[in-house]
C-alpha cells in the first residue's frame, strides 16, 4: 500500500498534446494545397449541368453577378468591372491577339436574362475567341 | 556539489504553444480558401470555315426556348422530355445531326443550361448556339422564319 501511494504522487497529471501541433500541420499543408486564389470572387449561383467537363485553370473569366454587372479577368490579374459589353470586345481582341488558345469562361448567374449571356457570346466570337466554356455547379438529382 | 546533481531537470522543448501557432494559420487558410468551381460545359465551338457554313439548316434539329418549360422543337411545343426523346429518334437517323439552340432574351439563363445539358447527355456532337445577331443574319438568309 505504501509503495502504490507513493507512485501515484509521483505522476503528474498531463494531457499529451506533442502529436496536436503534427495533426494541425497536416491540416495546414492540406490547405495550402487546396488553396488556389481565384482572381474572380463574384459571388453567383451558377446554373447545374450533369455534364460537367474539367475547364483549364487559367482561363479568362467573363462573370455576369445576378444584377447583371459584367466584369472581366484574364485569369492572372485581378477582376474588373466592365460599364458594356461592347468594352468587352476590346479586352478580348487584345487578349486573343497574344495568346489565340486563350479559354474564355462564362461564369453567369442561374437567373440572369439570356439577353445578357448572348451579348458576352457575341463579343467572345466576332473577337475570335475559339474555346468557350460555360461554368456550371453539380446537379442535386431528385430521388427517383 | 551534490546539490546540482540532485536537481536534475528533463531537457524539454515547449511545443505547447506550437499547436496554437498552426490552429491559428489553418484558420486562416480555411478563411481564405475559395473553392473555385472549375467545371462546366464546353462549347464544340463551329469552325470560321466557310465551307462549312452550309449546315443546311432546314435538317437541323431547332430548338427554340420562349420561357421557362417552354419549348419549341422544329415549331412543335415540347416539353423536356418529349424533346429528350425526338432529338434522341433524330440522333439514330443521323448521329452528326445539328441541333441548334436558339433563346429568346427574357429566358433565365439556367433554361437554356438545362437544354445544353440534355444534348450533351444525348451525346450531340453538333450543338450550334447562334447569337441574336447570327440569328438575324441566318434570317437574311431564309434559314430562320
Amino acid at each position: 500500500m505504501k509503495l502504490r501511494r507513493k507512485q501515484s504522487a509521483a505522476l503528474v497529471p498531463r494531457i499529451p498534446t506533442a502529436s496536436m501541433a503534427d495533426i494541425a500541420f497536416l491540416l495546414i499543408i492540406f490547405f495550402m494545397l487546396t488553396t488556389s486564389f481565384s482572381p474572380e470572387r463574384t459571388s453567383v449561383s451558377l446554373p447545374e449541368s450533369e455534364i460537367r467537363t474539367e475547364v483549364s485553370k487559367d482561363a479568362a473569366i467573363v462573370a455576369i453577378s445576378p444584377q447583371g454587372e459584367i466584369s472581366f479577368t484574364d485569369g492572372e490579374t485581378a477582376a474588373f468591372p466592365l460599364a458594356t459589353v461592347a468594352e468587352l470586345g476590346a479586352v478580348v481582341k487584345a487578349l486573343v491577339a497574344v495568346m489565340p488558345r486563350k479559354e474564355f469562361l462564362i461564369k453567369a448567374d442561374r437567373s440572369v436574362r439570356y439577353q445578357l449571356v448572348d451579348g458576352v457570346l457575341e463579343q467572345l466570337r466576332t473577337n475570335g475567341a475559339r474555346r468557350i466554356g460555360l461554368l456550371t455547379e453539380r446537379e442535386v438529382k431528385e430521388s427517383g | 556539489m551534490k546539490l546540482r546533481s540532485r536537481l536534475q531537470r528533463s531537457p524539454e522543448v515547449p511545443t505547447s504553444s506550437m499547436a496554437d501557432i498552426a490552429f491559428l494559420l489553418i484558420i486562416f487558410f480555411m478563411l481564405t480558401a475559395v473553392f473555385t468551381s472549375n467545371r462546366g460545359l464546353q462549347f464544340a465551338f463551329p469552325k470560321e470555315d466557310p465551307t462549312r457554313l452550309d449546315v443546311q439548316p432546314e435538317e437541323a434539329v431547332h430548338i427554340k426556348i420562349t420561357g421557362e418549360a417552354q419549348y419549341l422543337v422544329d415549331k412543335t411545343p415540347m416539353s423536356l422530355e418529349a424533346m429528350s426523346s425526338y432529338v434522341q429518334g433524330k440522333m439514330g437517323q443521323n448521329p452528326s445531326k445539328p441541333v441548334i439552340i436558339q433563346t429568346q432574351g427574357h429566358v433565365p439563363y439556367r433554361v437554356m443550361i438545362d437544354v445544353f445539358d440534355l444534348l450533351r447527355q444525348l451525346e450531340v456532337k453538333n450543338i450550334s448556339v447562334p447569337t441574336e445577331s447570327e440569328v438575324e443574319r441566318w434570317k437574311a438568309f431564309g434559314v430562320f422564319e
